[in-house]
């Protein structure tokens, strides 16, 4: 793209961007929560409904082959976006939540025993949390928990201290949705497979703002959200590799992820249908292929320049606001911008903002035990896309003098 | 003064705002103008925690009137919190459980009370109805 960031005509592919609220423009900064869908993605939303809606894989006739043909399509197109070798890798799941609970419940039930040490981090989302915590109460396991420093960064001689021979499997936020932290996750997944341990990397936060490669990362899973990347809501990917998805047994069961059904004895399908029980989301598999070309056809270096650009403009203008503190000041961060304001409850800013047609988002951010690391009740967070503009951080800084106004 | 009496006060004391900053700058003066409540009552049993604010609510019977008091760590909540209680405290268990609340939909301020999840005043309303289900059962 020679004349990117062209963003005027980006936000013209974004009709929501157009939505008036309580008289205001809307200016939306919650993107690391769910970020908006272009035209495309809705149109082939529309048009799979409107052509060629069918159950898949079974169907012998015109509208089924063409879903599945346009299902199978995707995978493939998930396939390239994170470099896997083996289109049957990706399994299609209902999010990052789902990716990681499908792999705690297979690959941790099987594998994992009494005694064995899974590691996450301090930053961690409370979906790379809990379904850990339920293996540990069920298996007898130990979590472990890699701290961090103030700004927010993985303290790395502790996690070498922590892995051993009992350490089976390592689930790392690959960038925090709280903070904005980049983790050093290739040395992290290095480490970890000198024990011989597996590493799961959430990727919900970091799949729309980095290059993915799983084969140079060398990750064993990857779990991520099209709805965070500009796709539909209701489906994620997991990523494995083949030998670990071959080994694990089915996590839910029912129709398509059989083989051969009697009342004896079930054997099940092969890779990737076995963890793909029941009618999948269809519609949205296939509508997420168009956001996944709609990424790559802006390009994922230039989306991370820009948005880059976006996050350093916003943290230099922030600290104008007396009383602003930052949370969150990593070396190496997504476009997350987390901040406190001294005296002045989160969900007082975010009701004022509202009231300026600003939506960001408060709290807790589903990461408590980080809030309590930090020793803060939750952030106010403006995390932005590639469609957000310098205008809108004006706007954003206009909002909070506002606030402190009202509220001083 | 009874229920609806004060809801119809608050909705004309509302009426004279044209414009959401004035609107919200009255809430956060009823916010810093409500009495704080006293320590000992902000107890894990007085809690009602969403996911953004804390509100403690803490309910006692005076003669035949229960009251409230309660508190919030946001003082738009707060606020919120202030009118809750001057419309609801200081009745009869009976008319706290069959009231009738109209007078946040009628501000424009129903969004606060949708949010359930999120700033827990949805929860205290319940919660305030339910104390008086449960003094009207002891009474």
């Amino acid at each position: 793209m020679t004349n990117f960031p062209d963003i005027a005509s980006i936000r013209n592919d974004f009709p929501i961007l157009n939505e008036v609220i309580g008289g205001k423009q809307l200016v939306y900064f919650d993107n690391a929560a769910t970020t908006q869908k272009p035209r495309i993605v809705l149109d082939a939303l529309s048009g799979y409904y409107e052509h060629y809606n069918a159950n898949i894989h079974r169907g012998i006739h015109h509208l089924a082959e063409k879903a599945t043909a346009a299902f199978e399509d995707s995978r493939r197109r998930v396939q390239k976006f994170i470099n896997a070798p083996l289109a049957e890798e990706v399994i299609f799941t209902y999010g990052t939540t789902d990716s990681i609970n499908l792999v705690a419940q297979t690959y941790g039930r099987k594998f994992l025993k009494e005694g064995d040490e899974i590691i996450i981090t301090t930053m961690e989302h409370h979906s790379n949390i809990v379904p850990w915590q339920m293996l540990c109460e069920e298996k007898g396991c130990v979590l472990r928990v890699i701290p961090i420093n103030d700004e927010g960064e993985l303290l790395m001689d502790a996690y070498e201290k922590m892995l051993s021979e009992k350490t089976k499997l390592v689930s790392v936020v690959h960038a925090s949705n709280a903070l904005g932290t980049i983790n050093p996750v290739a040395e992290i997944i290095k480490k970890a497979h000198q024990f011989g341990a597996k590493v799961l990397l959430d990727g919900a936060q970091a799949s729309s703002h980095l290059t993915l490669d799983v084969q140079v990362l060398d990750c064993d899973f990857y779990a991520l959200s099209l709805h965070k990347i500009y796709g539909p809501t209701g489906m994620g990917i997991l990523y494995g590799k083949k030998e670990l998805l071959d080994a694990m047994p089915p996590y839910r069961g029912g129709g398509e992820m059989i083989k051969e059904v009697t009342f004896e004895k079930t054997t099940y399908n092969e890779l990737p249908y076995k963890f793909e029980a029941g009618t999948p989301n269809i519609a949205d598999v296939v509508a997420a292929k168009y956001a996944l070309d709609y990424v790559d056809t802006l390009g994922k270096e230039n989306i991370a320049k820009y948005e880059h650009s976006l996050l350093t403009y916003a943290t230099d203008a922030v600290r104008e606001i007396p009383g602003l503190r930052i949370i969150g000041q990593a070396k190496e961060k997504v476009s997350v911008l987390s901040f406190v304001i001294e005296g002045v409850h989160h969900q007082d800013i975010a009701v004022l903002l509202d009231n300026q047609g600003i939506a960001v988002r408060t709290g807790h951010h589903c990461t408590q035990p980080l809030m309590q690391r930090l020793g803060i009740l939750g952030t106010s967070r403006a995390s932005f896309a590639v469609y957000n503009t310098v205008e809108e951080i004006d706007s954003l800084i206009k909002g909070l003098h506002k606030v402190k106004k009202m509220l001083g | 003064m009874t229920i609806k009496e004060a809801q119809d006060e608050l909705i004309e004391d509302f009426e004279l705002f044209d414009d959401w900053e004035s609107k919200y700058e009255y809430i956060i003066d009823l916010g810093k103008q409500f009495p704080p409540l006293e320590e000992q009552y902000k107890t894990e049993e007085n809690i009602i925690k969403g996911c953004q604010s804390r509100v403690w609510l803490n309910a006692y019977m005076d003669g035949d009137l229960l009251k409230f008091e309660a508190d919030s760590d946001a003082i738009i909540v707060r606020g919120l919190v202030s009118m809750l209680v001057k419309v609801l405290s200081g009745h009869t268990p009976e008319e706290i459980a069959t009231s009738e609340l109209y007078f946040m939909e009628r501000i424009g301020l129903h969004q606060h009370l949708a949010q359930t999840r999120s700033n827990g005043l949805a929860s205290m309303l319940k919660q305030m109805r339910t104390y008086g289900l449960a003094y009207q059962a002891t009474n």
